[in-house]
C-alpha cells in the first residue's frame, strides 16, 4: 500500500493547483502516516476495532487519487423529504453544491482559500492521512448573533463513478458569538468497499449552539471514519447525536474541549447493527475549566455476528471544579454471536466534581417479553416493542423537535 | 490527650520503619543463570525446579518491561539487585519457635505479631516470611492432623514435590508477563497450602511478609490448592522498613479451587509508602491470580491497600468451572505521592458463572489512583453475570482518581452491570458530623469508614480492626 500512497500522492501534487508550501505540509503528514500505517488493535484506542485488519481482510487494496476537476451528477432522490433545509452536497468526496437559500447571505461566510490552514497535530494516523489527501478545506463561518433559520444537511454520497477507493474530506466551522447551527450529516452510498475519512472541526465562540446529527442509515459495505473536534468557549452548547447503523464498519470519534465556563457537551448515540457489522463510538470530553457539564448516552441493539464498542473518556483538569460528567451505555445482545465492548473511562484531577458512569449489557428481559405476550402480542411484536422503547429513550434526548420527529420517522420508532 | 490523638501520635511516622540488624546470606548481585543456579542450589531444589526457573529466565530475557500503566517509575536496573537474601541464623532451620533468633522474634513483636502470643491467643497459624526464607510455622500439628499442608514453598518443594509439580505455574505460567516471569525465575520462598478433599480449614491461615535487607527484591511465590469440597481463608499482611531507595516487590500468588471448594484470600498491604516528598518506598508489582477450576468453586479476593510508593496489581479470577463464583473487594488509599493502579480481571469461561467487584478508591495529597478492571464474558459462558461498582473519593485538588474499566460481553445470555462514581466528602456530611461534636478529622474518618464499609465487612475479624485503623492513619493530615 505504501507504493500506492506515494504514487497517488504524486498524482495529486502534479494535477492540482496546490501551493509549494501546502505540498510540503501534506508531504509531512503523508510521511507521518507512512511511519505508523493504519491503526491496529495493539494501539489502546483501537483495541476494539482493528482498522488495519478490516482493510486487509474486508476492504482490500485502497487507492487514493481522485480527480476533483470533473463534476459529478447530483442524485436528487437522496434528499431528505419533509424538511426545508440548506444543503452541502458531497459526491464522491467533491463538493458539488453549497446552497444556503433559506439564509441571509451576508450572515454566512464560506471560505475555500484558507490562508493558514489549521491542521491537526495528533497521535491518530488517520488524521494524518486525512491531512495529506484532503482536497479543499471549506470553512463556514456563522456570523455573530445569527441563527440559521433552517437546518443544514450535508449529504455524503458516493456512486459508481468514483475513481479511487478512498475519500478524505474536511470541513471547518466557526460559530461566532451567540450564533447557532443545526447540522445533519446524511450518508448515502452506492459504492462498495470504500474507505471514507471525514474530519470536522468546530469552533464554538461564546454563547453559541451547535447541534450535529449524524445519520448513517442505509446499508452499505464501506468503512467509515469520522472525527469531530469541538472547541467550546464560555456558555456554548454542543449536542451530537449519532445513528450508527448502515455501514459495515464505522467509527465515530468526538473530541470535545470545554474551554469556557458554563459550556456543556451532550453526546447521544444509537448502534443498531445487523449481520457482520462492526461499529464504535469513542468520545473524549475534556473538562478544562470550572462549571462545565457533559452528558453521554449510548444504546446498542446488536444482531447476529455484530460487534459494537463504546469508549468514552471524561477528563477533568485540576482547575475544573464543579464539573458535572455523566456517561451511560446500555446494550441489548440479540444473538449469541453478538458482542459488546465498553471502556467507560474517568480521569479526574479535581475534587469538587460529580462524575459517574454506568454500563450494562445483556439480552432482552424475558419477564418483559412474557408480560407483553400475556397481553396478546406475539414474540416478534413484543421484542420489537421493547427495542422500540429502549431506543426511543435516546432519540427523546434530541432537543430540536423538528429533527427529533424526522429521525423518529427515519428509524421507524413509535411513541 | 485522648486515645485517638495518642494513636495518631504513635503512628505519625511509619510505625514499622525499623530495620533489624541480622547478618544476611546474599546471592551475588545481579541476574543471570548462575544466580538462579545459586538460589536453586542453596535451597537444595530438585532438577525439575531448576529447569522451571531456567525456562522462565529464558523467556524473561526476551520480554519487554510493560509501560502502559498510569504511574510511571524510573527504570529499574535488574542487574543491581540481590535476588537472594536470608538471615544467617536460618542456615540450620530451627525446629520450634524457642530456637529462633531473639532479634527476629522482637521484629515481629514490633510489627504486632508476636508469634507465640499470636499462636496461643489468636489461634491463627502464622507462616512468617522474613526476607526470603520462611522463619517459623506455627500450629503445624493441629493442621497436620486434618491433612492440611501449610508450609513454606521451599519445604513443599522438598516434601510434596508431586503437588507442587502438578500445580505450580498452571495459573501463572512461566511465559506470563514480565514481572511474573521474573518471579518464576528467581522466587525464593513463600507459602504453600493444600487443603485435602472435604476439609474445612479450622483456622485462618496467615503470612506476614517483611522486606528487611536493603537492595533486595522480594519475590515470594504462594500456591494455595483447595481440593474438592474444601474451604480455606488465608490472610496476608505486608510491611517493610523505611529506606531511601525504592525496593521492588514482585510476588506471584496462585490459587486453585477444585469442585465445590472455596478460597478466601485477604490482604492488608502496608508496605513503606515513601516519605512525604515521595522519596523511597516499595514498588508493589504483584501478580495474583485464582483459577476456579472445578464446578461450584469460589474464589474471593479482599484487599486493603494503603502502603507502597506504587501499587500495581490486579488480583484476578478465571472462572473456568460451571457455576463458579469470583469476588473482588478492594479498598485502595493513596496519600502524599503514592500511586496506585489496581483492580481486577474476571474472566468468565464456564456456564452460570458469577462475579462481583466492589472497589473503593480514596486519594489524598498529591497521589494518583487508578482503578483498572476487565470483565470478559466468553461466548461459551452462558447465563453468566457480573456486577461492578467502583467508587472514588477525592480529597483536595492535587490528587487524581481514574477509572478505566474494560467490559467485554460476547454472550447474549449474560448480564453485565457497571457503575462508577467519583465525588468528594460533601460539606453537608462534614457539617452534620461536626455539629454533633466530632472534629474535622474524626468526621472524615467516620465518613471514609462508612464509604469503605462494604469491603471492610468482608475481612476476617482480626484484620478488620487493623484495616479500619490503617484507613484512618493513611489519611492523616489530608484534611483541612
Amino acid at each position: 500500500m505504501t507504493e500506492q500512497l506515494q504514487i497517488d500522492f504524486d498524482k495529486i501534487t502534479k494535477s492540482s493547483d496546490i501551493s509549494e508550501k501546502d505540498i510540503e505540509l501534506k508531504k509531512k503528514y503523508l510521511n507521518k502516516f507512512l511511519e505508523r500505517g493504519f491503526p491496529n488493535k495493539r494501539q489502546e484506542d483501537w483495541k476494539f476495532l482493528d482498522i488495519n485488519q478490516i482493510i486487509k481482510k474486508n476492504i482490500g487494496d485502497l487507492s487514493f487519487f481522485n480527480d476533483y476537476s470533473e463534476t459529478n451528477k447530483i442524485d436528487t432522490s437522496i434528499f431528505v423529504d419533509g424538511l426545508e433545509h440548506n444543503k452541502i452536497i458531497f459526491v464522491n468526496g467533491r463538493i458539488e453544491k453549497i446552497d444556503f437559500n433559506y439564509e441571509e447571505k451576508n450572515m454566512i461566510e464560506i471560505n475555500d482559500q484558507l490562508e493558514n490552514k489549521v491542521l491537526f497535530d495528533s497521535e491518530n494516523s488517520l488524521i494524518d492521512l486525512n491531512n495529506a489527501f484532503t482536497n479543499k478545506i471549506f470553512k463556514i463561518v456563522i456570523k455573530e448573533n445569527y441563527s440559521l433559520k433552517k437546518p443544514l444537511v450535508i449529504y455524503h454520497s458516493t456512486n459508481e463513478k468514483i475513481k479511487s477507493k478512498s475519500i478524505s474530506l474536511r470541513l471547518d466551522f466557526e460559530l461566532e458569538q451567540n450564533s447557532s447551527l443545526r447540522l445533519i450529516d446524511f450518508f448515502s452510498d452506492d459504492t462498495s468497499k470504500n474507505f471514507v475519512n471525514i474530519l470536522y472541526s468546530f469552533n464554538l465562540r461564546k454563547d453559541s449552539i451547535l447541534k450535529n446529527y449524524k445519520i448513517d442509515k442505509f446499508k452499505n459495505d464501506n468503512l467509515k471514519y469520522s472525527f469531530n473536534n469541538i472547541e467550546q468557549e464560555t456558555n456554548s452548547v454542543s449536542e451530537t447525536f449519532i445513528l450508527s447503523a448502515g455501514s459495515n464498519y464505522f467509527k465515530n470519534e468526538i473530541n470535545c474541549n470545554l474551554k469556557g465556563k458554563y459550556s456543556s457537551a451532550f453526546v447521544n448515540g444509537i448502534f443498531s447493527l445487523a449481520e457482520n457489522q462492526q461499529h464504535e463510538i469513542r468520545t473524549i470530553i475534556n473538562h478544562l475549566v470550572e462549571n462545565t457539564k457533559s452528558y453521554q448516552l449510548i444504546k446498542s441493539v446488536l444482531g447476529k455476528l455484530s460487534k459494537a464498542a463504546y469508549q468514552g473518556k471524561i477528563f477533568v483538569n485540576s482547575k475544573a471544579q464543579k464539573t458535572d460528567g455523566y456517561q451511560l451505555s446500555k446494550a441489548i445482545l440479540l444473538d449469541e454471536t453478538s458482542e459488546f465492548n465498553a471502556k467507560p473511562e474517568l480521569e479526574i484531577y479535581a475534587d469538587d466534581v460529580k462524575c459517574s458512569h454506568g454500563s450494562a449489557s445483556g439480552s432482552l428481559n424475558e419477564n418483559s417479553i412474557f408480560y407483553l405476550m400475556s397481553r396478546g402480542l406475539n414474540y416478534q411484536q413484543s421484542k420489537e416493542l421493547l427495542i422500540n422503547g429502549f431506543l426511543l429513550d435516546v432519540v427523546e434526548k434530541i432537543t430540536d423537535s423538528e429533527i427529533k420527529n424526522l429521525i423518529k420517522n427515519m428509524i421507524g420508532l413509535k411513541e | 490527650m485522648d486515645t485517638r490523638e495518642k494513636n495518631i501520635e504513635n503512628l505519625k511516622d511509619y510505625k514499622y520503619g525499623f530495620s533489624t540488624d541480622i547478618e544476611n546470606i546474599k546471592a551475588p548481585k545481579g541476574l543471570n543463570e548462575d544466580v538462579i543456579k545459586f538460589i536453586s542450589n542453596i535451597k537444595k531444589e530438585p532438577q525439575w525446579m531448576l529447569e522451571f526457573r531456567l525456562n522462565a529466565f529464558k523467556r524473561f530475557k526476551i520480554l519487554k518491561e510493560p509501560n502502559w500503566q498510569k504511574p510511571k517509575y524510573p527504570k529499574i536496573n535488574y542487574q543491581d539487585l540481590y535476588y537472594y537474601s536470608a538471615p544467617k541464623s536460618m542456615k540450620d532451620k530451627p525446629k520450634s519457635l524457642d530456637e529462633l533468633d531473639p532479634k527476629l522474634l522482637e521484629t515481629y513483636k514490633k510489627l504486632g505479631i508476636p508469634l507465640q502470643e499470636q499462636a496461643r491467643l489468636n489461634g491463627i497459624a502464622v507462616d512468617a516470611v522474613f526476607d526470603s526464607v520462611s522463619v517459623a510455622t506455627t500450629f503445624k500439628d493441629e493442621l497436620t492432623k486434618q491433612g492440611i499442608i501449610f508450609c513454606s514453598m521451599s519445604e513443599a518443594i522438598q516434601k510434596h514435590p508431586d503437588l507442587v509439580k502438578k500445580y505450580l505455574g498452571t495459573v501463572i505460567p512461566t511465559t506470563d508477563h514480565f514481572f511474573a516471569t521474573l518471579n518464576s525465575a528467581v522466587f525464593t520462598d513463600g507459602s504453600f497450602v493444600y487443603i485435602p478433599e472435604g476439609v474445612r480449614c479450622p483456622m485462618e491461615l496467615s503470612t506476614y511478609f517483611r522486606i528487611n535487607a536493603s537492595e533486595t527484591g522480594q519475590f515470594e511465590r504462594t500456591l494455595i490448592i483447595a481440593d474438592k469440597g474444601s474451604y480455606v481463608s488465608y490472610l496476608e499482611g505486608c510491611t517493610a522498613p523505611m529506606r531511601d531507595e525504592n525496593q521492588l516487590h514482585a510476588a506471584n500468588v496462585e490459587l486453585i479451587a477444585l469442585d465445590d471448594a472455596e478460597i478466601k484470600y485477604s490482604t492488608v498491604q502496608n508496605w513503606y509508602p515513601g516519605d512525604e516528598n515521595g522519596k523511597g518506598g516499595i514498588y508493589n508489582f504483584v501478580t495474583k491470580r485464582g483459577l476456579c477450576k472445578g464446578k461450584n468453586s469460589k474464589i474471593s479476593w479482599t484487599q486493603v491497600e494503603t502502603g507502597s510508593a506504587i501499587t500495581w496489581k490486579y488480583p484476578s479470577c478465571i472462572l473456568k468451572g460451571d457455576n463458579s463464583i469470583g469476588e473482588f473487594y478492594s479498598i485502595a488509599i493513596t496519600n502524599n505521592h503514592q500511586k496506585a493502579d489496581t483492580g481486577t480481571k474476571m474472566i468468565h469461561l464456564g456456564q452460570n458463572t458469577k462475579s462481583k467487584i466492589i472497589s473503593k478508591g480514596i486519594s489524598a495529597g498529591f497521589s494518583d489512583m487508578t482503578y483498572r478492571g476487565l470483565v470478559d464474558i466468553n461466548s461459551k459462558a452462558k447465563n453468566s453475570s457480573n456486577y461492578t461498582q467502583c467508587d472514588s473519593l477525592l480529597m483536595g485538588n492535587k490528587c487524581g482518581a481514574h477509572t478505566v474499566p474494560y467490559i467485554k460481553n460476547k454472550n447474549f445470555d449474560s448480564n453485565i452491570a457497571h457503575e462508577a462514581t467519583t465525588s468528594k466528602i460533601s460539606e453537608e456530611q462534614l457539617h452534620y458530623c461536626q455539629q454533633r461534636g466530632l472534629n474535622a478529622e474524626e468526621a472524615v474518618g467516620l465518613i471514609v469508614n462508612g464509604f469503605c464499609k462494604e469491603v471492610l465487612q468482608q475481612l476476617p475479624m482480626e484484620f478488620a480492626v487493623e484495616a479500619q485503623k490503617l484507613v484512618g492513619i493513611s489519611l492523616e493530615g489530608s484534611v483541612g
